[in-house]
This record gives structure tokens, C-alpha cells and sequence, in this order.
């Protein structure tokens, strides 16, 4: 259990977000889920990329221990898209709350479907 | 010449390029030209590599010249040649499109974010077609996809924003697992480049990672390709998008998404593991059917046009997976050249139906839903529009002398190599519903006479005309002449499949 702890915690945040955006109907803890979801996979990629005692990989003959630099750059790219998704996720909820006055999905819905309900009425 | 060499590197980074410049000049008109200019490039650059890799058979391109494994390679056969033309074609088609339909959807001081967002939509779908490096893939995804959100949200009806927010939570999970996927498959082999990683695939594929890699790619890339029962995000996002979006998305994004959906299976699993030794090929033809006959089913009962072609769509896709599933040349080819037909088919549809739209929008009031109410007697006041819509229905049925009908022929013959004669009965099956909503269409426009209050109104602009029967013509073309999609598709499967691992 110990050995296996970072795979553990990667594993607990995954199902956790996931949990959270299916579980919850406010548009924001929706994102909240979504980014715990997106960060748990920054951790599995950059817990293998790490040995204990292992340097930067730096050629000197004084280290012989190399963490893979690898993973980390590409998780800097992950965090990016990470980071615009929430942000975009952030402003179309702004937009949303503008146009329906609500960030819960049943509250949305229920006022799309009366809508729906109008245009139905209007045309028949 | 030195350009030359560097096609494949100037096929991304143009649209590329194009984004930024477009938000830099903050007005409609230069950023307008310059994203088209960039579509137009890159159509060009991708009939050029198509017929280099006609001619010598596949193209590495070493991005900054950091050669592969180590660098990013951009890896050109058969198969990503040929998406590269109906990516890049598409975009070339409804940009000019765009520029006329979008006058009536979006305020006017946001128009040169829509063209940076289309130039950026198109970077990330070539991206995600060109690139041979795994990771490089996800985030060519995760532009495109991005940059969707936006151009859905871009859409009049509020409900285009919860359409919106859904393909965000929908499409980001797809992504997530696809990079977890992708993570497994470099913790086992230790590389992204796909080209490399096939011998070292092959020999961890059987162990737990490998399965579970295969399983995250599967589900994530079926949700960005919409296949049934993930669809869930696609047909409000069809809806309530701009004209020229659902468009766009319609012919490329599912199909760009189903193309990574092969290379994986395909090339860097192998199809012998996929499909020989996984219950996978049963998996995919339940829910092919499934889409097949259900989404084609409710298709029938939808009032709104674009929300019915939208579900239609769905259906369609069971048609590309169904080809998949059989794992056979001709099966394979059905599905890479009906990826080719219906995208054609449907981009014409949704233009015209656009088209349509913004002929009926009075000025400063938001474009109304193409209801069959609204669209009502159509036919007498755009005949046209209405006759256009027809033939691609006629192509989505899969009528002879319509693409359509082309690639359905091969998926019968398909089925028919592995002795499936009930597939056939269901290929059938679900055609018949796809006359089913297409005539609800042609009796709507034709046989119903005009609601009492509509003003006998005028044809669809032209602006708006011709991209749409531009497609429809192509669509018409490609039905009698097959030497285009049949052989590229053809060859590509031959490549893909039983290539050996």
C-alpha cells in the first residue's frame, strides 16, 4: 500500500473528479471536478519521471542518478491546456449565469425546456 | 526547391499563424483574408503532399529537425493524406461561407475572434492528422477542441452556451482519458513517437497497462467521436452553433476524431491484437447497430432541421465504426471513404439549411430555428436551397449516383466477404430510416403549403448558395466517379490492415 501511495492518491483524485462532475449540478463545481480529474494525470506522468536520489540530468561524472526530464515537460504543456480549459469553462458560465440567470444544471434546464415548450405552442 | 521539403511543417503552422495575426489587426475584414488566405495555402499544400504521397509512398517530416524518435515527427501515408485534403478542403469551402452567414449570428465587433478561432480549429484538426507523436496528438486535440467550445458558444441561442459548456465537460474527459491512455502506453515503451512504439507495443500489449492504455484511448476517443451511446454532447452542439460551424464540425471534427481512432487501432495497436485477439470487433457492431438504427430513428422525430441532421449524423458514424469492426480491406475502405462522403454530404446540407436560416432572419433578431413549421412550402421560395438539400439526403440515403452510395456498397460487400447477410438486411434497415427523415424534409418543403404569415421570401443568398452546392456537386461527382475516394480509401486500408503486428 505504502509502495504503491503515488498511484494510490493519482487514483483517489481521478475517481474523485470524475465523481464530482457527474455527482454535481452547479456548473463551477462541475469545473472544480473536472480540473482535480486533469491535475490527478499530471501526477501519473511525473511520479515514474522521478527517482529517489536522481538529479536533474546534468552529464557530470559526480551523478550517476538521472531523473527522466521528459514527463515533466510534457505535463508543463498538460497544465497549460488544463488552465485554458478552466478558464474557458469559468467564462462560459460567466455567460451562462448572464443569459439564464443560474449556474445549476436542473434550474437550466427546466428553463430551456419551457422554452422549448413555447416554441412548440407557437407553432402549432 | 527548399519550401518544398517543409510542406508538412507550413500545413499547421499557417493556420497556425493565421489566429494570432487575425486577432492582432481587431477587424472583421483583414482577419477574414488572412485565415482564408491560410485555408486556401493549406488546401492547396495538402492536394500537393496527397499527390507526393501518391507518388512515393510515405513522408517524415522532423519538426525542427530533431530527428524521431527524439523530435516530433509529422509522418505522412495513405490514410492521414487523404484527411488532410477533407480537413483542409472543408475549411476552404466554408470560410468564404462563414464570412456571409456569420453577418446575421454574431455581433460584428466579434467577427475577427470567430476567424482566429476557425483558423485554430483547423490548426488542431490538421495537427491532430499530420502529427506521428502521441502526445503532440493530444494537444493538437485539445486546440481544436478548445477553439469548438468557442465557435459553439458563438451561437445566438443561449442554448448554445450550454451546449457548449456540455462539450466542454464531455470533450475534457475524452481528452484526460486519452492522455492517460497515452501515459501508460510511454510508461511501458518509453516513447510518444506512434511509428516507434509499434514494435515495443507488440510486445506489452497483452499485459494490464497495455489493456488498460487501449481501454482509456477507446473510451476517450469514442467520446470525441461521438459514438453511440456518447453522442450525448453532439446534437445541441450541431443545433444551436452558427451556420457555418455545424457545418465545419459536422464534415471534420467527428471525422478527424474517428481517424485517431484508427491510427491507434490500426498502426499502433495492430489490428490482429485489436480485433483478432480482443472482444472488440463484437463491441464496436453492437453499438454501430445501435447508432445505426436508433440514431437514425430519432432522427425522424426531431422538428428541427439541424437537430435532425445532427442525430443523423450519429447514425452515420455507425456506419464508419461498422467498417472498422469488420476488419477487412473492403471494410476498412468503406469506412475511410464514407469519413470522405458523408463529411461532403453533410457540410453541403448544413450550408444550405444556413443558408435558408439567414434568408428567414430579419434584421437584429435572432436567427430562428429551422423548424418544419418554419420551413414549410420552402421549395417554391428556394428551390435551390431545397433541391440541394435533397441531393445530400439523397447522398446520406445512399442512393446510386450519390457518394453516399459508394461507400455503403463497399460496407455491404464487406459484410457480405464475412458472410453477414443479416448486416446487410440491417444496412437496409437503417437506410429506410434515412428516407424516412429525408422525405419528412422534401414533404415539408414541397407538399405543405408556406405558414400565413411567412412573406413569399427570395432564394438563399448566393454567398451562401454556392459553397453548399459546391459540396453538393462533390457530392454528385464522387458518386460517379470513384477513382478519388475508392482508391485512396482502398489503398489506405490495404496499408492498415494486417500490416504485420
Amino acid at each position: 500500500m505504502l509502495a504503491h501511495f503515488t498511484n494510490v492518491i493519482t487514483v483517489f483524485l481521478m475517481v474523485a473528479g470524475l465523481f464530482i462532475i457527474t455527482a454535481r449540478g452547479n456548473l463551477i463545481k462541475k469545473l472544480v471536478g473536472l480540473s482535480l480529474f486533469q491535475t490527478s494525470v499530471y501526477l501519473l506522468y511525473i511520479t515514474p519521471g522521478k527517482l529517489i536520489g536522481g538529479t536533474a540530468p546534468i552529464l557530470s561524472p559526480a551523478y550517476t542518478v538521472y531523473s527522466n526530464p521528459l514527463p515533466h515537460v510534457l505535463i508543463l504543456t498538460a497544465i497549460v491546456v488544463g488552465v485554458s480549459t478552466l478558464a474557458l469553462g469559468l467564462a462560459l458560465t460567466v455567460r451562462i449565469r448572464e443569459a439564464y440567470g443560474s449556474i445549476e444544471e436542473d434550474e437550466i434546464l427546466a428553463l430551456d425546456h419551457s422554452v422549448e415548450d413555447d416554441e412548440a405552442r407557437e407553432s402549432h | 526547391m527548399a519550401l518544398a521539403q517543409h510542406l508538412p511543417a507550413l500545413q499547421v503552422i499557417l493556420p497556425l499563424i493565421s489566429a494570432p495575426l487575425a486577432i492582432l489587426f481587431r477587424r472583421a475584414g483583414p482577419a477574414f483574408l488572412i485565415v482564408t488566405a491560410a485555408a486556401w495555402l493549406s488546401f492547396a499544400i495538402a492536394i500537393a503532399l496527397f499527390l507526393q504521397v501518391d507518388a512515393s509512398g510515405l513522408i517524415s517530416y522532423p519538426m525542427g529537425n530533431w530527428q524521431p524518435p527524439w523530435g516530433i515527427e509529422y509522418r505522412l501515408d495513405r490514410l492521414n493524406s487523404f484527411m488532410l485534403v477533407l480537413v483542409s478542403g472543408m475549411a476552404a469551402i466554408v470560410l468564404p461561407y462563414a464570412r456571409g452567414s456569420i453577418e446575421r449570428e454574431i455581433p460584428h465587433e466579434s467577427h475577427y475572434m470567430f476567424y482566429a478561432m476557425l483558423g485554430l480549429c483547423l490548426t488542431g484538426l490538421l495537427g491532430i492528422v499530420i502529427t506521428g507523436d502521441a502526445f503532440n496528438l493530444f494537444v493538437f486535440l485539445e486546440v481544436s477542441s478548445l477553439s469548438t467550445y468557442v465557435l459553439i458558444a458563438m451561437g445566438r441561442d443561449r442554448r448554445a452556451l450550454t451546449a457548449a459548456y456540455q462539450y466542454l465537460i464531455m470533450g475534457s474527459i475524452g481528452a484526460t482519458f486519452i492522455v492517460i491512455g497515452i501515459g501508460f502506453l510511454y510508461l511501458m515503451t518509453g516513447t510518444l513517437n506512434l511509428a516507434d512504439m509499434v514494435p515495443r507495443v507488440a510486445v506489452i500489449e497483452s499485459s494490464r497497462p497495455g489493456l488498460a492504455a487501449l481501454a482509456f484511448i477507446s473510451v476517450g476517443v469514442s467520446l470525441k467521436v461521438a459514438l453511440f451511446p456518447l453522442h450525448q454532447w453532439l446534437p445541441n452542439a450541431y443545433t444551436y452553433a452558427p451556420s457555418s460551424v455545424s457545418a465545419f464540425l459536422a464534415a471534420t471534427a467527428t471525422k478527424v476524431a474517428l481517424y485517431a481512432l484508427i491510427r491507434f487501432y490500426f498502426t499502433v495497436f495492430g489490428d490482429n491484437f485489436v480485433f483478432g485477439k480482443l472482444p472488440l470487433p463484437e463491441f464496436m457492431l453492437i453499438l454501430s447497430l445501435f447508432a445505426m438504427l436508433f440514431a437514425n430513428a430519432i432522427a425522424i422525430f426531431q422538428d428541427n432541421l439541424k437537430r435532425l441532421f445532427a442525430y443523423s449524423s450519429v447514425g452515420q458514424i455507425g456506419y464508419i465504426t461498422l467498417g472498422l469492426s469488420f476488419d477487412s480491406v473492403h471494410g476498412v475502405g468503406a469506412s475511410i471513404m464514407h469519413l470522405f462522403n458523408h463529411g461532403v454530404a453533410k457540410g453541403a446540407i448544413f450550408l444550405l439549411i444556413g443558408g435558408a436560416v439567414a434568408r428567414m432572419t430579419t434584421r437584429q433578431a435572432a436567427p430562428p430555428a429551422p423548424t418544419f413549421e418554419r420551413i414549410a412550402g420552402l421549395s417554391k421560395a428556394m428551390p435551390l436551397t431545397c433541391f440541394g438539400v435533397v441531393l445530400g439526403g439523397l447522398s446520406l440515403i445512399g442512393v446510386p449516383g450519390t457518394a453516399g452510395f459508394v461507400s455503403k456498397w463497399y460496407l455491404v460487400l464487406a459484410a457480405m466477404e464475412k458472410g453477414q447477410w443479416w448486416l446487410v438486411g440491417a444496412i437496409l434497415v437503417s437506410s429506410l430510416l434515412a428516407v424516412a427523415y429525408v422525405w419528412r424534409f422534401v414533404e415539408a418543403a414541397y407538399f405543405r403549403a408556406p405558414p400565413a404569415g411567412r412573406e413569399t421570401g427570395k432564394e438563399a443568398p448566393f454567398a451562401l448558395l454556392i459553397p453548399g452546392w459546391l459540396l453538393i456537386l462533390a457530392t454528385l461527382w464522387f458518386g460517379l466517379d470513384t477513382s478519388f475516394t475508392a482508391g485512396a480509401a482502398l489503398d489506405a486500408a490495404q496499408q492498415l490492415v494486417h500490416s504485420g503486428n
